[in-house]
């Protein structure tokens, strides 16, 4: 009986110290990642060629909301736990749980020649930081998309470059009364959506230092332009007014089903409209509308980024290097119909599958648009706390469209909520 | 034939209550006939200790620190702080005059979604319990028809209700054909707080009915009819016999239509996301917003108006309790 239960020991051992040391030779890589498109299954795809590069290595590909990439990922990593990879968005407010990988990439000067103007958006960690956290996948400019047709139906001339904010709210107006159309104009209901024209009206958000400055003449000039708006109907109510909290709308069912003749959103929607609108309609990108600040939507995009607490801090430095490569991005791009942030390929440009002439248009016009964007707009970006300026500025700026607050109120507990909200991220 | 067969499984019984019986015989040995009760409370105790009471006690933690860091050994300890923050107010009436004017915007919002819930949700009940108590035609088939939202997911009762109140939706288009104006629905604020009564009530009203119906069901019949022996009105007999005897159920529907109503959260989310504006704004979609959504994360100022939200919700309890308890005393 006594042999009996020392075999048993013995081979329970055996099976115990096998596994750990497989474990320490291969190493399973989770990659937590939203998609607006078919961006985690090109992904998925790519992995592959990884994978057959890398033998014991594997990458498993999680797919999740972009909620609990938003909500959920934070907490995870906070507490230490979490995903070894992330695509995300908020790369300044997560930029303390990231993971440098420069150690472990084959040429970072490479790396830094390509992709240095947003890898900049994740050095937040001190003055001399030069990491390399995340590498982006998508590049994204925000700016708005016009229903041709309607425009046409109502024998109204197209506003051209470098028309105003008033003169494309008048055009639009005057087509969706000329066609019965619900909506002449809608906005995300996004903070992110908002500083654009923000800008274009001469916010300057941050002081010399860098320090927010939320609210100054300009912020307030858009916000009395954007109340009034919605209050006469040039703005879709709905999409501002119709949620509460900081909670993200937008209009692109509005815009897909013809209702909508001026969408001010960003270049992520352009593979959705490909694909949604079909030939319903003549849909196109058009430069962002200008104000006394200028002409500017703000730039932003997707990167996948690496996270401290992994145990294969080198494998997951190399997954980076293959996601950085300029052919496998160039694979992806071509899939996902979206705007390279690899300077190389934004150069070259992308071989886009199955893209429609209305896509290939609008991508050219969003990647175009990039270059021209006011140096706030970039700065905004980057800025590590943007969250908390995005977030005050949706549900106060509600408050004063549904009539909760005056527009000053608004604006001062804009201005409050950010610096609470500042203080309590130091 | 199937004698071998059940012989077998006689034999697996008693092997395995065997198993089982001579570790509990230990046990009992050490423990004595009187305290062995602990030990088959205990996996339950465990659980109920590691899932609601240690979240308890950490929230008191939360809520007596600050920052937006989630490890507690991070957070430096600021006392009151985020009590007093929520507390700040010039006039409670008027929520901007607060420091957190959408705490107390959720706070009004909450208190009149919990009277006007509760209280027409109760009257609906009791009228729709009363009538399905009655011999009337196709009862069984209205009784599943009341109770069948109950069994719906609240994601899809709000979906539901969206489809049908949103501009371009359903209601509309039926007011449009009858050349009526049609109206924003989920975008003008008082129409919007009534809708979310209206379907909190819809989708939990057959729940109450089915219980007070329960309640009707045990009066017994013969006080009803030694009441129309002494000719007693239909009024008389509700207000003197059943609601008396029914008062009972109704304190349990009360208590719990209560907690349920101050607790509500995923229906209206996906209804109104709280708007517009704060307009539909109720405490827990504050909390969760306040803890989890925006940036950075509160979690201080969730835990303190988590932990206000629990003692309004002790004292209520408590109060109606103990007026339940003074009523059957009386």
């Amino acid at each position: 009986m006594k042999s009996r239960h020392l075999l048993s020991g013995i081979a329970f051992a055996a099976i115990v110290a096998a596994s750990s040391a497989s474990s320490a030779s291969a190493a399973e890589l989770r990659f937590a990642c939203y998609q607006d498109g078919v961006e985690c299954d090109a992904w998925a795809e790519q992995f592959k060629a990884f994978e057959a590069e890398n033998p014991g290595t594997t990458v498993a590909v999680d797919i999740v909301p972009y909620k609990s990439i938003v909500e959920s990922l934070p907490l995870q990593l906070a507490s230490g736990e979490g995903p070894d990879l992330a695509r995300v968005t908020d790369l300044g407010g997560l930029a303390t749980y990231m993971l440098d990988v420069t150690p472990y990439v084959a040429d970072a000067a490479k790396l830094e020649e390509q992709y240095g103007k947003t890898l900049a958006w994740t050095r937040v960690n001190g003055p001399d930081d030069k990491g390399i956290y995340a590498i982006m996948d998508q590049q994204t400019a925000t700016g708005p998309f016009v229903n041709k047709t309607l425009f046409e139906q109502a024998g109204v001339d197209m506003p051209g470059a470098g028309a105003t904010y008033e003169e494309w709210a008048a055009a639009a107006k005057k087509v969706a009364e000329a066609t019965q159309t619900p909506y002449p104009m809608a906005l995300d209901r996004s903070g992110h959506r908002y500083a654009g024209p923000a800008i274009s009206y001469g916010a300057k958000l941050f002081d010399d230092k860098g320090d927010p400055i939320t609210v100054d003449e300009g912020f307030r000039a858009f916000s009395e332009q954007f109340v009034a708006w919605n209050e006469d109907g040039t703005i879709a109510k709905e999409v501002w007014a119709g949620a509460g909290g900081a909670t993200y709308q937008d209009a692109a069912k509005e815009f897909t089903n013809g209702s909508l003749v001026m969408y001010m959103s960003g270049s992520w929607q352009i593979g959705r409209f490909g694909r949604d609108i079909g030939d319903a309609f003549d849909w196109v990108a058009v430069p962002a509308p200008c104000g006394p600040g200028g002409c500017t939507g703000i730039p932003g995009g997707a990167a996948i980024a690496a996270f401290k607490h992994t145990k294969a801090p080198e494998e997951v430095g190399k997954l980076l290097d293959f996601i950085a490569r300029e052919d496998v991005q160039a694979k992806v791009l071509a899939k996902t119909k979206n705007i390279p942030a690899n300077q190389a390929l934004q150069v070259k440009g992308i071989d886009y599958e199955n893209a429609t002439d209305a896509e290939k248009a609008a991508l050219t016009a969003f990647g175009n648009a990039l270059a021209g964007f006011s140096p706030v707009a970039f700065q905004f970006q980057g800025y590590k706390n943007n969250r908390a300026i995005m977030n005050a500025t949706v549900t106060r700026i509600t408050q004063a469209i549904v009539g909760e607050l005056s527009l000053d109120e608004a604006l001062d507990r804009i201005d409050a909520d950010v610096e609470e909200a500042v203080a309590a991220a130091q | 034939m199937f004698a071998p067969v059940t012989t077998a499984i006689s034999y697996l019984y008693r092997a395995a209550f065997e198993l089982f019986e001579r570790p509990m015989l230990a046990v009992q040995k050490m423990t004595g006939a009187q305290k062995i009760a602990w030990v088959f409370l205990l996996p339950n105790l465990l659980i109920f200790g590691l899932f609601t009471f240690l979240p308890i006690f950490l929230n008191f933690f939360y809520a007596t620190s600050g920052s937006d860091r989630i490890l507690l050994s991070e957070r430096p300890y600021v006392g009151l702080e985020n009590f007093s923050s929520l507390l700040a107010c010039e006039n409670y009436l008027d929520p901007n005059s607060c420091q957190r004017d959408i705490f107390w915007r959720a706070v009004h919002n909450t208190s009149w979604f919990v009277v006007l819930q509760v209280g027409f949700m109760i009257l609906f009940s009791l009228v729709t319990a009363l009538v399905l108590n009655r011999n009337i035609p196709l009862r069984g088939f209205f009784r599943s028809v009341f109770f069948y939202p109950v069994l719906l997911s609240p994601v899809v009762v709000a979906l539901i209700w969206k489809w049908v109140l949103q501009r371009y939706g359903v209601l509309n288009a039926g007011l449009e054909t009858q050349g009526l104006p049609i109206v924003n629905w989920l975008v003008e604020a008082d129409w919007a707080f009534f809708w979310i009564v209206f379907v909190s009530i819809w989708a939990h009203m057959g729940f109450y009915t089915l219980i007070l119906l329960a309640g009707l069901q045990a009066i017994p019949a013969d006080v009803y009819e030694a009441a129309e022996m002494d000719g007693a009105s239909k009024w008389r007999v509700f207000s003197k016999i059943t609601m008396p005897l029914l008062m009972p159920t109704m304190v349990v529907v009360l208590v719990l239509s209560l907690i349920r109503a101050v607790q509500a959260f995923d229906e209206i989310f996906v209804l109104t996301g709280g708007g517009p504006g704060s307009a539909t704004l109720l405490l827990l979609q504050f909390i969760y917003e306040t803890g989890f959504a925006f940036r950075p994360q509160l979690y201080g100022l969730a835990a303190a108006a988590s932990l206000l939200m629990a003692a309004v919700l002790m004292v209520l309890t408590l109060l109606q309790l103990r007026a339940a308890r003074g009523r059957g005393e009386g």
